[in-house]
C-alpha cells in the first residue's frame, strides 16, 4: 500500500455573504448591532446567522492523495477551487470537516508573495524564500540556481521596483520553483507572463512533477492540466463532481455545462490571482436578437461581448477570444485589435469600464458544442487574465447551409460557400 | 486551527503530520510552532529595517532628526515660553529621555495596528503564525531607539550628566515599553482587520496616551490624589522610570511601577489572546 500525503474529509468552507466584496465592517455597524442585541454579541459569530446570510465556498469535499502523486483541480470561477488550496495551505480555516497531511506543505498560491519593491533582488530572494518556508541555508545553497533560472544576474543588487514586469515574474516563479517541500501546492502561475516565461515555468512545473513530489495543481489551462497530472478532480459549486484519471475528467469538465446560460462573471474577490489593473467583469454571448443566450444559429449572426474594468491607463492592451470544440480543438483565435486601423486607433485604453464586441457573422459554425475562452494581454509584455473555458454556448443547424439535407456535417465550420456548377466540356 | 508538532504520532519519513480542522474556543499558543517560523520573523524584522531607511531621503538620519527637532519644540514651547518645571534638569535632556521610551512605543503601536492590513497580501496567501507580523515592526523600532539613545549620550555629555547608580534599572523600562506597545499593537492590529475605522483612532488614541505620560511635564507635578488613576497607565511608569535610570530624579513608587508592569502584562496577554481568537478569520476578511 502506497503512502498517503493528504487526506480530506467533508472539508467544507462557509463564507458570509458580503465578505468577499464588502471586506470590513465599520465600528459603527458592530456598535448599533452590539447595542441592539447585546446578548447575540456574546455569542460566537455565525451561532445565531440565517443561513440564507452564507454560502458554501466549499461542501462535502473528500479526497485521497498519495505521496508522489499529481493531482489536478479545475472547475469554474468560484467553483471553490482556490478556497480549497487556501485550506490545505492553512492560508484559512475549513468551517467543517477534517484533513491530515503528512510532509512538509510549500504554497505557491501567487509568485511574487512578499516581495517588497525597494529591496534588491538579492534581498527578495531571502525574503520571499523565507515566506514561502525554506531554510536561510536552503536559500544560500540554492541562490546561484535561482538567480540563473531568473536570467536577472546584472540586476541581482537592483531594487525589484526598477525591474520590469517580466524580470519581476522570472524572479519570482524562480524562488519559487525551488522550493524543495514534500506536498506542493500551486494556483495559476502560470497565467502570467509572457509566453516563452509560461513555457519555462510549465518545463519546470512537469520536472517538479515527475520528480516524484505530491503536487496540487490548479489551473484553468486544460493543456498545463493534461501535461503534469494524472488524476484530476472537478469541481462545481464548492463540491466535487467529477474525480478521475485527468483525461476523462477534462473531457467531463469540457463536455459538463457548468456556465450560466451566455453569460460568465468575474467578481473581483473570487479570481485566483491578482490581475490588477485589469479586471473581468463579464463574458456574453448575444444572440441574433441582442439577448444574452447560450444558444445562437448558425445561420444567424451574433455577437460575443467581453466587458472589462481598467484601474489605469494601459498602452498595448489586446482582449480577446478563442473559439474551440466541446472536445477543446482550437478553432480559432481573434483579438480586438487585429485590424490595422483599430490597432493604431486603440493604443491606450483608458482607465474605466470597457466593452469588446466581436460580431461573428451568419453561416461561420457548423451545429455543435464550443467554447469561448478569453485572454487580455499586451503582446510580447503581459499577459493580465486568461481563462480558456469562460463560456459555452451550442449553435443550432435550422437553416445552415445544406440543412435541407438532414445529415450531420464534420468540423467545426459551416460557411456558405461559392460553388459553381459548369458543364465539363471534355 | 491545530497543528501538531513536527514530531507527531503517525510519522512517515519524519515528516511532520498536519490536522486541519475548525478550532474551537480560544486557541492556545503554539510557542513550538513560532520557534519552527523564526526565521521568517527574523526577515520580517530586517524587511521593516532596510525599507524604513532604504525608502527615505537622509535613511538613518530620520531617526536622529526626529527626536530631536521634537526636543527643540518642546524645550522652546513647553519649557521656556510655557515654564512647566523639569525636576532641576538641563530641559533639552529632561525631554529627550521622555521623548526616547516614548516614541518606541508610539512608533511601534501605529506600526504593528497598520500590520496585519499592510500585509494583507501575504496574510491571504501564505500561512505563517500571523503573530509575528505585529510583533515585527515593534523589534524593529529597536534599531530606530538604539540610534536615540547615541544623541542622548551625546547631550549627556554636552551638559555635561552623568549616567546614575539607577542605570541597571533602564532595561527593564525598556522591555516594558515592548510588552506595552506589543500588547496594544496586537488589540489594534485584529480589530483593524475587522473594523478598518482603527487606523483613524490610532493615532488620536497616541496623541492622547501622549498627554497621559510625562513626556513633556514630571510626573512629580501629578496631584496625589490622581496618582493611584495615572499609576495605571504603563506608559507613565516608563517614562519616568526612563528618565530616573538615566538621570536619577523622580524616582517612581515601588507600588506605581507594580501596577503599571500588571497593567501592561494584562494588555499583553489579552491582546496576545485577542488577536489569535481573531486569527482564523483574518485571512478571510482583511
Amino acid at each position: 500500500m502506497s503512502e498517503i500525503a493528504i487526506r480530506a474529509l467533508n472539508l467544507g468552507k462557509q463564507y458570509r455573504i458580503g465578505e468577499y466584496i464588502d471586506t470590513y465592517r465599520t465600528l459603527r455597524d458592530a456598535l448599533v448591532y452590539g447595542a441592539s442585541a447585546p446578548f447575540k454579541w456574546l455569542r460566537r459569530k455565525g451561532a445565531t446567522r440565517p443561513a440564507s446570510d452564507t454560502i458554501w465556498a466549499l461542501r462535502d469535499v473528500s479526497f485521497e492523495l498519495e505521496r508522489g502523486q499529481v493531482l489536478g483541480v479545475i472547475g469554474r470561477n468560484g467553483a471553490g477551487k482556490s478556497t480549497l488550496l487556501k485550506l490545505l495551505s492553512r492560508v484559512t480555516e475549513p468551517t467543517e470537516g477534517y484533513a491530515e497531511i503528512y510532509g512538509r506543505v510549500g504554497s505557491l498560491l501567487e509568485v511574487g508573495t512578499g516581495f517588497h519593491p525597494e529591496l534588491t533582488g538579492r534581498e527578495n530572494i531571502f525574503l520571499n524564500g523565507a515566506i514561502l518556508g525554506m531554510k536561510r541555508s536552503e536559500i544560500n545553497s540554492k541562490f546561484d540556481e535561482i538567480v540563473d533560472f531568473a536570467e536577472v544576474p546584472k540586476f541581482i543588487d537592483t531594487p525589484v521596483k526598477r525591474y520590469s514586469s517580466g524580470m519581476y515574474l522570472r524572479l519570482a516563479f524562480a524562488v519559487a520553483a525551488h522550493l524543495e517541500p514534500e506536498i506542493l501546492i500551486v494556483d495559476e502561475v502560470l497565467a502570467v507572463g509572457d509566453a516563452e516565461f509560461q513555457r519555462k515555468c510549465l518545463g519546470k512545473m512537469s520536472e517538479v512533477a515527475h520528480a516524484g513530489r505530491t503536487v496540487l495543481f490548479v489551473s484553468h489551462n486544460m493543456s498545463a492540466i493534461a501535461r503534469l497530472t494524472g488524476h484530476t478532480i472537478v469541481l462545481n459549486e464548492g463540491r466535487i463532481v467529477f474525480s478521475a484519471p485527468t483525461p476523462e475528467a477534462i473531457d467531463y469538465y469540457m463536455t459538463s455545462d457548468m456556465s450560466q446560460a451566455g453569460e460568465q462573471r468575474w467578481d473581483k474577490a473570487e479570481m485566483a490571482s491578482d490581475t490588477t489593473p485589469f479586471h473581468p467583469r463579464a463574458l456574453r454571448v448575444l444572440d441574433h436578437q441582442g439577448r444574452i443566450s447560450n444558444q445562437v444559429f448558425s445561420a444567424k449572426p451574433f455577437m460575443v461581448e467581453f466587458e472589462y474594468e481598467l484601474d489605469e491607463d494601459i498602452t498595448g492592451l489586446r482582449t480577446g477570444l478563442y473559439l474551440s470544440t466541446s472536445k477543446g480543438e482550437p478553432v480559432f483565435t481573434t483579438f480586438d485589435t487585429d485590424a490595422r486601423e483599430d490597432f493604431e486607433r486603440y493604443t491606450t485604453r483608458s482607465a474605466g469600464t470597457h466593452i469588446s464586441r466581436c460580431k461573428f457573422p451568419a453561416d461561420l459554425l457548423n451545429e455543435g458544442r464550443f467554447i469561448l475562452g478569453v485572454n487580455a494581454s499586451a503582446f510580447r509584455i503581459q499577459s493580465f487574465f486568461t481563462d480558456e473555458h469562460a463560456l459555452t454556448f451550442t449553435v443550432d443547424g435550422t437553416g445552415a447551409p445544406g440543412s435541407h439535407w438532414p445529415e450531420q456535417r464534420r468540423g467545426p465550420l459551416r460557411p456558405s460557400l461559392e460553388w459553381e456548377i459548369a458543364e465539363s466540356v471534355r | 486551527m491545530i497543528v501538531k508538532g513536527e514530531m507527531a504520532a503517525v510519522d512517515q519519513k519524519s515528516s511532520p503530520m498536519t490536522i486541519i480542522q475548525p478550532s474551537k474556543g480560544w486557541i492556545r499558543i503554539n510557542f513550538l510552532e513560532i520557534w519552527r517560523y523564526r526565521e521568517l520573523f527574523y526577515f520580517l524584522v530586517w524587511r521593516d529595517i532596510k525599507v524604513r531607511y532604504k525608502q527615505s531621503l537622509i535613511g538613518a538620519g530620520w531617526a536622529i532628526l526626529q527626536p530631536l527637532l521634537t526636543m527643540i519644540v518642546f524645550t522652546i514651547f513647553f519649557g521656556n515660553w510655557a515654564g512647566i518645571p523639569t525636576d532641576e534638569i538641563a530641559k533639552p535632556v529632561f525631554y529627550f529621555a521622555g521623548i526616547l521610551p516614548w516614541q518606541l512605543f508610539q512608533s511601534g503601536v501605529s506600526k504593528a495596528g497598520a500590520s496585519m492590513v499592510a500585509n494583507r497580501n501575504l496574510i491571504t496567501k501564505v500561512y505563517f503564525p500571523r503573530l509575528t507580523v505585529p510583533i515585527a515592526p515593534i523589534i524593529a523600532g529597536l534599531v530606530d531607539f538604539a540610534i536615540a539613545c547615541l544623541v542622548l549620550i551625546a547631550l549627556m555629555i554636552y551638559y555635561g550628566i552623568g549616567p546614575t547608580s539607577a542605570l541597571w534599572a533602564l532595561p527593564i523600562f525598556i522591555i516594558m515599553a515592548l510588552i506595552t506597545a506589543i500588547g496594544v499593537g496586537m488589540w489594534l492590529a485584529a480589530l483593524n482587520v475587522t473594523y478598518r475605522d482603527i487606523g483613524y483612532v490610532i493615532p488620536f488614541l497616541l496623541q492622547l496616551w501622549f498627554f497621559l505620560s510625562p513626556v513633556v511635564y514630571s510626573s512629580s507635578i501629578v496631584p496625589d490624589l490622581f496618582k493611584p488613576f495615572y499609576a495605571l497607565n504603563p506608559m507613565a511608569g516608563v517614562v519616568s522610570g526612563f528618565r530616573w535610570a538615566i538621570l536619577g530624579v523622580g524616582q517612581p513608587e515601588a507600588g506605581t511601577l507594580i501596577a503599571s508592569f500588571g497593567i501592561s502584562l494584562i494588555l499583553l496577554v489579552s491582546g496576545i489572546f485577542y488577536f489569535r481568537r481573531m486569527e482564523r478569520t483574518f485571512a478571510d476578511v482583511v
